[in-house]
């Protein structure tokens, strides 16, 4: 069909704004809404884990700086309770340190006394360090400057890692140390309770940068954005946590929380990867992108579901539109043609009847005796005859084209089938005869009235009987219409034996447009029209056909109400009866 | 028995010529008139000389059903065959209702027109003898 490029063309766009819309409608929101969420669920969950982070810190830190001053108050308190000469008896040391030990754990590992000289006096530990010179050794060396003091953690003498708490005290004017060490795996292990997720590590740097605790994943060199956190001046917020975000050449993101400690001559620095910090968020966001995606595939597969069942929809209606668009036409038209047929069977009828009147006089005529002698007589006589018998031969074809054209409405009445079928062929009886087409019929006398628009009823035979017609062409044969009865349905059938309908376009014959005529000989209509008209009175037209052997079209209809419903007791044998049954339930 | 009188009224001269011939022929009268008027100035002139109007129901100017009407109110006694093309049966048939006394359709045979023409006939002298009757007994009443 030509012209459905133009069409097709249409329902892809509506086909697709459809889909626009309904995605753009649907999309926009989920997309609005959830990045909402999503970004407000983001920035409080960092704030969250932030805090977390500061707060895990803090605590910390204080624990730590805690631990640190408890260690120095221990040993200031030893210092305090005890004089040098009191600490010089390796006895009492002894005591002193298995004391700490008692109360504090294994927090002390060893405690000595240490003369302003750097010799070591008077000791206690597991090391042999009884007269060990520390003159060199740089903590002794701050010590000896200050009250109190805690060195950086280093290897010493002994090769392990441990740092010193010491206190200077005085006797006899001259400065001496009670000096600790304190055992560094208790303190590390303050520090390494600091394990959050996968990536989470803690540790403690000096200002020179050299870690003060052992580290799982060492950072080796510590970061200089650490290094100066601590050489920063902090001294005014001593509590504060600092936290910041820096980028790891090894690690990627990190995110980092940082705390002094000891005067801020230690910083506790925790850091994370920013991608193990905030691995709930991922997850969320994940879980989120999920569901989204799911949603949009479920959007996007229903718009075009959606679309394609919608404008398929649309392509129905407007064949149907169109069906009746051309029924109305078709039906105009008719109308038209039956006023012109009144109108052309009015003028022809007028001559008619003259030409009638005038062959009628001649005969008169011939009557007289002046005539009887004449050898012809006879002939002019037969010739006059039959000029007056065709005379009344038109009379009755133009009569039934009038009464025929007169009806041109779809008013429902009570309608005689077998007359009506009647009537229509005789006015097809010529045209069949030009083809050599023979009309049978076999009309049952007991078929009921039925409720139906004469026309349209004598427009759906007529199709069917010009199209048996046009099927047999002009070898001739056979046309056969019956009429009978079950139930409460009235039946006919119009069948020809023409060559029949191939198998490929059975299906096909009700679609509108459909036609296997030339271009120009056919509308692809008729049938179409006849599939509506019955569908309206509520009857069923079904198809049946073989090639080779001939077509049927059956039509039943409803009786009308108020009829008895004795079945005809002679039910026509179909002639087509043998054909495949599925053929007619094809376009039921 | 006298002839029956027609009055043909076509507006078809070529009809109403054979027509009249062959009336004629069959020993009816026969006058023509081609328009409902021309027939209405006729019978003015002498409604006497007519039995049966033949008259078809479609013409030009005044038309078979308003002549119709014309006759019935004027000379009621005389009868009326509407003849007509198809197109105008209903007008026929309402014709009928007006008093035509029946319709025949165009063409028709000769022997069904006759007999129609002729019962028509009957029948309008049937209704004279009745009124014939009916003013004698008036008359007679009257002497007595």
């Amino acid at each position: 069909m030509r012209q459905d490029l133009q069409p097709n063309e249409y329902y892809k766009t509506i086909k697709r704004n459809i889909r626009v819309i309904v995605i753009l409608v649907s999309f926009i929101p989920l997309i609005v809404v959830s990045s909402g969420i999503l970004i407000q669920f983001h920035t409080s969950y960092r704030e969250k884990v932030r805090a977390h982070l500061e707060t895990l810190v803090k605590k910390h830190k204080q624990n730590i700086d805690n631990f640190l001053t408890e260690r120095q108050n221990n040993i200031a308190f030893l210092a305090s309770s005890y004089n040098y000469e009191q600490l010089n008896d390796p006895q009492l040391i002894a005591k002193l340190l298995e004391k700490l030990q008692k109360n504090y754990g294994n927090v002390f590992s060893d405690i000595g006394v240490v003369r302003a000289d750097g010799e070591q006096i008077s000791y206690a530990g597991p090391f042999a360090l009884s007269s060990a010179r520390y003159s060199e050794a740089e903590w002794f060396q701050k010590a000896i400057k200050t009250d109190t003091y805690t060195s950086d953690v280093f290897l010493g003498l002994r090769g392990f890692p441990h740092f010193i708490v010491a206190v200077r005290n005085y006797w006899n004017g001259e400065p001496y140390i009670l000096r600790a060490t304190v055992e560094f795996n208790t303190f590390n292990d303050l520090v390494r309770n600091i394990q959050i997720g996968r990536t989470g590590l803690a540790y403690i740097i000096n200002r020179s940068g050299d870690l003060q605790t052992r580290a799982s994943d060492r950072p080796e060199p510590v970061d200089a954005a650490y290094l100066n956190l601590i050489n920063e001046d902090h001294r005014d917020s001593q509590d504060e946590i600092i936290i910041g975000n820096r980028y790891d050449e090894k690690a990627g993101e990190l995110i980092y929380v940082a705390g002094l400690l000891k005067n801020n001559q230690w910083a506790l620095i925790f850091q994370q990867h920013m991608e193990d910090a905030y691995r709930d968020l991922r997850k969320a966001r994940n879980a989120a992108l999920i569901v989204f995606v799911i949603g949009g595939i479920a959007i996007i597969s229903m718009a075009v579901v959606l679309s394609r069942r919608m404008v398929a929809r649309i392509a129905v209606s407007d064949i149907e539109k169109e069906m009746m668009n051309q029924q109305i036409i078709e039906s105009g038209h008719l109308a038209s043609l039956g006023e012109l047929a009144a109108g052309i069977a009015h003028e022809i009828n007028n001559p008619m009847a003259i030409m009638v009147e005038e062959a009628g006089w001649l005969e008169d005529l011939l009557e007289e005796d002046d005539f009887q002698r004449d050898e012809n007589v006879e002939e002019f006589k037969r010739s006059l005859a039959q000029i007056r018998k065709q005379g009344i031969r038109t009379r009755d074809i133009t009569h039934k084209l009038l009464s025929f054209a007169r009806r041109s409405d779809s008013r429902v009445e009570k309608v005689e089938l077998n007359e009506l079928i009647q009537e229509v062929v005789s006015l097809s009886v010529q045209q069949a005869k030009y083809s050599n087409v023979v009309i049978n019929t076999e009309l049952s006398e007991t078929v009921p009235d039925i409720q139906v628009s004469q026309t349209e009823l004598q427009q759906v035979l007529f199709n069917l009987i010009n199209n048996a017609i046009d099927a047999i062409g002009k070898e001739g044969g056979t046309i056969q219409i019956r009429s009978w009865k079950d139930d409460n349905w009235v039946h006919f059938h119009v069948w020809d034996d023409g060559p029949g309908i191939p198998e490929a376009n059975i299906h096909r014959v009700f679609e509108p447009f459909f036609t296997t005529k030339p271009v120009g000989k056919g509308t692809g209509l008729g049938l179409s029209i006849c599939y509506g008209i019955i569908n309206k009175l509520g009857g069923e037209i079904m198809v049946k056909s073989r090639v080779g052997e001939g077509t049927c079209f059956e039509i039943r209809i409803p009786a009308a109400e108020g009829v008895s419903s004795i079945d005809d007791p002679v039910a026509p044998v179909h002639p087509l009866s043998q054909m495949q049954k599925e053929k007619n339930d094809e376009k039921q | 028995m006298r002839n029956n009188r027609l009055l043909l009224i076509d507006d078809e001269v070529a009809f109403l010529e054979p027509m009249a011939k062959r009336l004629k022929k069959r020993d009816f009268t026969v006058v023509t008139a081609t328009s409902g008027m021309e027939a209405l100035e006729i019978l003015s002139e002498n409604s006497e000389i007519i039995d049966v109007a033949i008259l078809d129901v479609k013409m030009p100017g005044m038309d078979g059903i308003e002549t119709l009407t014309e006759i019935k109110r004027k000379f009621p006694l005389i009868e009326v065959v509407m003849l007509t093309g198809h197109g105008t049966i209903a007008s026929a048939i309402d014709g009928m209702k007006q008093g035509a006394f029946d319709y025949l359709i165009k063409p028709c045979d000769m022997t069904v027109l006759i007999d129609k023409v002729n019962e028509a006939a009957e029948k309008k002298r049937k209704h004279e003898e009745k009124i014939i009757e009916a003013r004698m007994k008036e008359i007679s009443i009257r002497r007595i």
